[in-house]
């Protein structure tokens, strides 16, 4: 469940510049193993790596910000494969360039926090845990005031609906498509930050997140946010419930039927729901 | 504007990083006075970190035997060099450069890369050439069941890898009055042909001493979380723990471990030393009396004539690179004074007269015995098992050369 709340994160990420951009960014992972890299260096230098779940944040703004001006902004009015490339060599090239700064180690953010025991310590309630959870859920909650309520986020959601309307009425996407991509990657970022400190991070792990991030997005339904946090929160609980009924080695097997379920399930009403229009 | 300029910076330098790498003058295998080993490693990917300890390894082994003077082939004496490539952790790049070295670079002689899955993909090749590979870090069992002729290892297969846990389980039991046969292992690998096989070692292991294996997981490549087994274990409470899950899954399993309070008497597991979980500032105490699969440990009594012992050769190294070798190193450097050892052996360039020599090889080096089987795999030298002792690997088992006692049942931490 708590783990759940963490890929939602990505996820929601992933469906906000999906959903605005038609853009699927392939380089999620990438940037949730940058922002588990702030955290790793914050904790290095005696910051407790806690307060990189803020400071991650605002790198990867910067970051993604470099990557839609030098790269993003030239693909995103072309067609779907397109960007899948381009994502998919940011990728690449940030993976290298991570494994040529920080080293091919295995690192992780030490929290210093404790675990809760109990029925003899089968049950475990790790703090940390628990403490990313609720702050990955109040960045969700932040972030879903922040695209109802204010200027920028309407616009945004504006541009998603329709762009060339939104161009019409006097925003300017260019701008609007910058602050989602940048935005995204400081999502993941934070993200990044809580992986660091739960799990461990190293320049090659991000593929998992994108491939996480990319399901629920799927499940969740293109552009539906709280429909992301939800289906987020399930596929933690759904997978770690198949790992231990059937074993590790068909945990990422299950989750993946159960993807195939849910789209087979979701084509059968759409289809019914057709028929019912004729 | 500065973040940017910062950042292209970086990315230059990666790229000139990367370009060196992989770039170099071609070399004939033998030019006046200097015979020259060619090795695709990994220098970038995945196995960046252990391909760079096999790589300062080759390195240490060929400046020892040319400051010796070098080897004397038909009286006359010759330097060793090697010729690297990166492989960048891809099979296909390793074979596509093992070719290169071969045919473009006319290299004879060729030295393993690192990891099973990389050996594997090479083997086929240099038995295609007819050029003797000699390598210490491709332990996988499905390396040495080909039938190839050209493959040499110096290391202990992988079947063999946690066998010595297994047994030393068997032996505490019997010390403490209980049958073996009652023990319950769990057992957790990564679903990769290396780990696979120790599972399949200690599935031999537990059905010779009778006991039952209770948990059998296979991780997913990518591991990411390791809760469920986790929680197996605390439900059913196992005597033993085997985990082999490459470094990431060894560092997890042993935080998580930790973190989710979950423990066993025996705990023991592959890639202790790449996962740093001896680093108490990252790990605390979670990696305390956790028992490491080993090729070799620098306080084994094994001598050569180029390094001394095992411990001189720990000195040197830590003198030259700055930290302490880990196996990884070691039977690298031990492949090349194997290769140096059968070319002056064999008085001859030639590479099937080479083979030959390999093929013949008795010889102790400070990493171990080395007596090559028919397949290739060397059968003179043990696994070793060592526990983290207050922040310290100690020798604990194969009982016979161990210094230090087992410190048993583990703590929990």
């Amino acid at each position: 469940m708590m783990i759940g709340a963490l890929f939602a994160l990505a996820a929601f990420g992933m469906a906000l510049v999906w959903g605005v951009m038609n853009v699927i960014n392939i380089a999620q992972g990438e940037f949730v193993v940058l922002g588990g890299y702030v955290a790793v260096l914050m904790a290095q230098s005696g910051i407790h790596p806690f307060f990189a779940i803020f400071v991650a944040p605002v790198v990867l703004y910067g970051v993604g910000w470099f990557f839609y001006q030098t790269i993003i902004k030239r693909v995103v009015d072309k067609d779907l494969f397109t960007s899948l490339l381009a994502t998919f060599g940011i990728s690449i090239l940030v993976q290298q360039l991570m494994n040529q700064i920080f080293g091919a180690d295995i690192r992780r953010a030490p929290h210093g926090f404790g675990t809760w025991g109990f029925f003899d310590n089968l049950v475990t309630v790790e703090q940390v845990k628990l403490l990313t959870a609720l702050a990955a859920l109040a960045l969700g909650g932040v972030m879903v005031l922040f695209l109802k309520k204010s200027r920028l986020g309407q616009a945004i959601r504006a541009t998603a609906q329709n762009a060339r309307a939104a161009r019409i009425m006097g925003i300017d996407t260019d701008k609007v498509y910058a602050a989602t991509y940048s935005l995204n990657a400081a999502i993941c970022g934070a993200a990044g930050a809580m992986v660091a400190m739960i799990w461990v991070v190293e320049p090659y792990i991000g593929l998992v997140y994108t491939i996480r991030a990319f399901m629920i997005a799927i499940i969740a339904g293109l552009g539906n946010l709280s429909g992301v946090v939800l289906a987020g929160l399930g596929l933690g609980v759904a997978e770690n419930f198949a790992g231990f009924i059937m074993g590790a080695e068909f945990q990422i097997a299950f989750v993946f039927s159960l993807l195939v379920v849910i789209l087979v399930g979701r084509s059968i009403l759409l289809g019914r729901k057709r028929e019912y229009l004729k | 504007m500065s973040k940017n300029s910062k950042f292209l910076s970086v990315l230059a330098c990666g790229a000139v990083v990367t370009g060196l790498a992989t770039t170099g003058p071609a070399e004939a295998k033998v030019e006046g006075d200097t015979i020259t080993l060619g090795s695709a490693v990994s220098i970038t990917g995945r196995y960046a970190v252990n391909g760079k300890h096999t790589k300062n390894g080759y390195d240490l082994g060929v400046k020892f035997i040319n400051d010796k003077g070098g080897i004397t082939v038909g009286g006359k004496k010759y330097k060793l060099a090697i010729q690297y490539y990166d492989d960048e952790s891809t099979a296909a790049r390793g074979t596509q450069l093992a070719e290169r070295l071969i045919q473009q670079d006319q290299i004879k002689f060729i030295l393993g890369p690192y990891s099973s899955g990389m050996t594997k993909a090479i083997a086929p090749v240099v038995e295609k050439y007819g050029v003797p590979m000699v390598e210490g870090n491709g332990a996988s069992r499905s390396i040495f069941n080909q039938g190839f002729r050209y493959t040499f290892a110096v290391l202990s297969t992988s079947e063999q890898y946690l066998s010595t846990a297994i047994d030393l389980a068997a032996e505490q039991a019997k010390k403490d009055g209980k049958d073996p046969s009652s023990l319950k292992i769990a057992l957790g690998v990564r679903n990769e042909p290396f780990a696979l096989d120790i599972g399949a070692g200690i599935h031999d292991d537990a059905k010779r001493h009778g006991m039952e294996i209770i948990i059998d997981e296979k991780f997913p490549k990518e591991v990411s979380d390791m809760t469920s087994f986790l929680t197996k274990i605390k439900a059913l409470k196992p005597d033993v723990v085997v985990v082999s899950a490459h470094t990431v899954g060894g560092a997890l399993f042993v935080r998580q471990m930790t973190e989710q309070k979950a423990n066993a008497p025996i705990v023991a597991m592959t890639h202790c030393e790449s996962a740093k979980i001896e680093d108490s500032t990252v790990f605390g105490s979670a990696g305390e009396d956790i028992l490491c699969a080993g090729q070799w440990a620098p306080e084994l009594t094994y001598r050569d004539d180029y390094f001394g012992s095992a411990m001189d050769y720990t000195k040197t190294f830590e003198k030259v690179y700055g930290y302490v070798p880990p196996y990884q190193a070691a039977e690298s450097t031990a492949s090349v004074l194997v290769y140096a050892d059968a070319i002056a052996r064999a008085g001859s360039f030639d590479t099937a007269k080479v083979r030959d020599a390999l093929a013949a090889t008795d010889m102790q080096t400070f990493y171990g015995n080395v007596k090559f089987a028919p397949t290739g795999q060397n059968i003179a030298k043990p696994m070793v098992l060592r526990q983290l002792q207050n922040g310290k690997y100690k020798l604990v088992a194969p009982s016979r050369w161990a210094d230090t006692p087992l410190s048993f049942p583990r703590m929990a931490q």
